[in-house]
């Protein structure tokens, strides 16, 4: 188990999470909350990279006060977005598996087989800075995971990549879950939290307001269309075919003539026309990624309805 | 992407044969295999990356000077007698090399070390790893070491055979080959190997606790500077004082200098070990409590 004890932690004078007590079992639990909320503050302390305030924290009997016994069960594949200067996928993933202290072989091996596992084997000699923002995400964790540990904690893991990579990311995270590992995701989508979650934990302003089985989000989530945004070449093209969809509320196109902002009641149906949309049109899209602002007015709809144990 | 049944296949490939090599290794095989790991990265950046070229510039900048020198000296120009060649040199060393370029170049190498991979936003990888925050701290240290060393005995030893070979050629292969010059070049280089063990130390040190360096580096660059000025007991709570204790030519002070017996090299070399074992041990201790956030550096 990954025990949090009445941990609390503060910046000075700002609130960080306060008096969090959690017990999170195996398979794949999702810290949701705006920004803000405490979910990356909560991982930093499972992991060592800050220390609580008060409280007590142990990660399968270990403190994060002990990295050299906790990393050897933990991976952590955080938001930081930096790599050594020159380095390649590869040789990012081989220098940290040789301070983990393996051999030449097993590092080797390990690294291909992690590479493997984030489709990266074929760009693993290319420098990361060459790298989009979706593949360094995938070399971040294919480092976290190349030393097999048995607790996988990864910060909004899912961003940067498009639709095809996050539903194979989503389905590694399931298969790694059903291996009886435990993965500890944030994320501030909530639809994909549905997808992919056992169980949730609702963070709002540093304190759980919620925690429990995934299924109580679904309905609530169902109630309130999400924003997308599309930073695309042609949006135009995009907008137009988005509204055959029947789910489509809004299209708009973004100021910039390089994105288009839309609404959906069904995300899932959305993501596979978009996907059909894009191959048939041939359209180059940089990102996708959901708006702030509406998940927030679907937060708020959740932190201030039932509150507590989520159904 | 792997299915489950091929992520299975290769987990035990991977498990079953080479790497329980880790859980095997006793602790000091798998320190030792640990530090050499960070020391082969850690190198590679001191000695190929962007900020190796400042270290380069300072390293080199006395040879260039003394180069130049030795091919514009006009054949007329008075050079002085052979002997007063050690008290120039003395006066290099120790107005230049000692006190400028080793300590600055040890300040901007050690203060790197920590505060370069904040600024990086990569220190949380080794934090990450399941390594002893001790042996990071080892592993960064002697990084830093090599890269110092190696450089600054090349100013060392370089600047020396240049000052001497280039104005005194056939008596100057005389007093490397045959004198006291072979000596004299070690003893120079042994102060500059203690001088990048004691300054890297505290530089370590000082990148780790203050988040802009330059002005403590400064302030400690004064203190070193004006120690001759320093009653005999303040004297002693410096690294210039040992390290000039050492060398084999003492160099003038000036008419100012509040002059002490020099501490003898039996004292002056284990302090600086034990100064810089007491100065590391303290870096270890604050980077096992040093928290990773990035937010404002």
């Amino acid at each position: 188990m990954i025990v949090f004890e009445d941990v609390s932690k503060f910046y000075g004078e700002i609130l960080g999470v306060n008096r969090v007590n959690l017990q999170i079992a195996p398979g794949i639990t999702s810290l949701v909350g705006p920004n803000g909320s405490g979910k990356t503050t909560l991982m930093n302390l499972m992991t060592g990279l800050l220390k609580p305030t008060q409280g007590r924290i142990t990660v399968l009997g270990t403190s994060p006060d002990e990295p050299e016994t906790l990393f050897q069960k933990l991976g952590y594949c955080s938001q930081f977005d930096s790599f050594p200067r020159g380095a390649t996928a590869r040789g990012f993933i081989e220098f940290y598996l040789r301070v983990h202290g393996y051999t030449k072989q097993e590092t080797a091996q390990m690294t291909q087989a992690a590479l493997e596992r984030v489709s990266l084997a074929e760009a693993a000699d290319r420098k990361v800075s060459a790298f989009s923002k979706g593949m360094r995400q995938r070399v971040r964790l294919a480092q976290s995971i190349a030393h097999e540990p048995s607790v996988l904690v990864l910060d909004e893991p899912l961003n940067g990549l498009d639709p095809m990579a996050r539903a194979e990311i989503i389905r590694l995270f399931r298969e790694l879950a059903d291996a009886g590992m435990y993965l500890i995701i944030s994320s501030h989508i909530l639809h994909e939290v549905d997808m992919m979650s056992d169980s949730v934990v609702l963070l709002h302003n540093g304190y759980v307001v919620a925690e429990g089985e995934v299924h109580g989000v679904r309905d609530e989530i169902d109630e309130h269309p999400i924003q997308i945004l599309i930073r695309c070449d042609r949006p135009q093209v995009l907008a137009a075919r988005l509204f055959e969809h029947e789910h489509t509320v809004e299209a708009r196109i973004h100021n910039d003539r390089n994105g288009l902002f839309v609404k959906t009641r069904r995300p899932d149906e959305f993501y596979l026309l978009l996907n059909k949309v894009i191959t048939e049109q041939n359209l180059q899209v940089e990102s996708v990624a959901p708006v702030d602002d509406d998940l927030n007015a679907v937060y708020q709809y959740l932190i201030t309805s039932d509150g507590g144990q989520i159904r | 992407m792997s299915t489950t049944s091929e992520i299975r296949e290769q987990t035990a490939a991977v498990m079953n044969e080479p790497n329980v090599s880790r859980k095997q290794a006793s602790s000091w095989s798998l320190w030792t295999r640990q530090t050499l790991a960070i020391l082969r990265l850690e190198i590679r950046k001191n000695f190929l990356s962007r900020r190796a070229l400042l270290l380069y510039l300072i390293a080199a900048s006395p040879l260039g000077l003394l180069s130049l020198f030795a091919l514009f000296r006009m054949p007329t120009d008075d050079a002085g007698s052979f002997s007063e060649l050690s008290i120039a040199y003395a006066a290099i060393y120790g107005g230049l090399i000692l006190r400028t370029l080793v300590f600055f170049g040890c300040a901007w190498v050690f203060m790197n070390l920590f505060r370069g991979e904040v600024v990086d936003r990569s220190l949380h990888y080794y934090f990450l790893a399941p390594v002893r925050r001790e042996i990071l701290v080892v592993g960064k240290y002697l990084s830093g070491l090599i890269a110092t060393v190696l450089l600054f005995s090349i100013t060392t030893i370089g600047s020396m055979l240049i000052l001497y070979f280039s104005i005194y050629p056939s008596e100057s292969a005389r007093f490397f080959f045959e004198g006291a010059g072979a000596a004299q070049m070690l003893a120079y280089l042994g102060v500059t190997i203690l001088a990048c063990i004691g300054y890297g130390a505290v530089f370590l040190l000082v990148g780790l606790f203050f988040r802009n360096p330059i002005i403590p580096a400064l302030l400690l660059y004064g203190w070193e500077w004006l120690n001759f000025l320093l009653p005999p007991l303040l004297k002693k709570i410096s690294v210039i004082h040992y390290l000039q204790s050492l060398v084999p030519v003492p160099m003038s002070e000036g008419p100012f200098a509040v002059l002490v017996e020099p501490t003898p090299a039996w004292i002056s070399v284990p302090s600086l070990l034990l100064f810089t074992g007491v100065v590391l041990f303290l870096a270890s201790r604050h980077i096992r409590r040093m928290e990773i956030s990035y937010a404002g550096d």
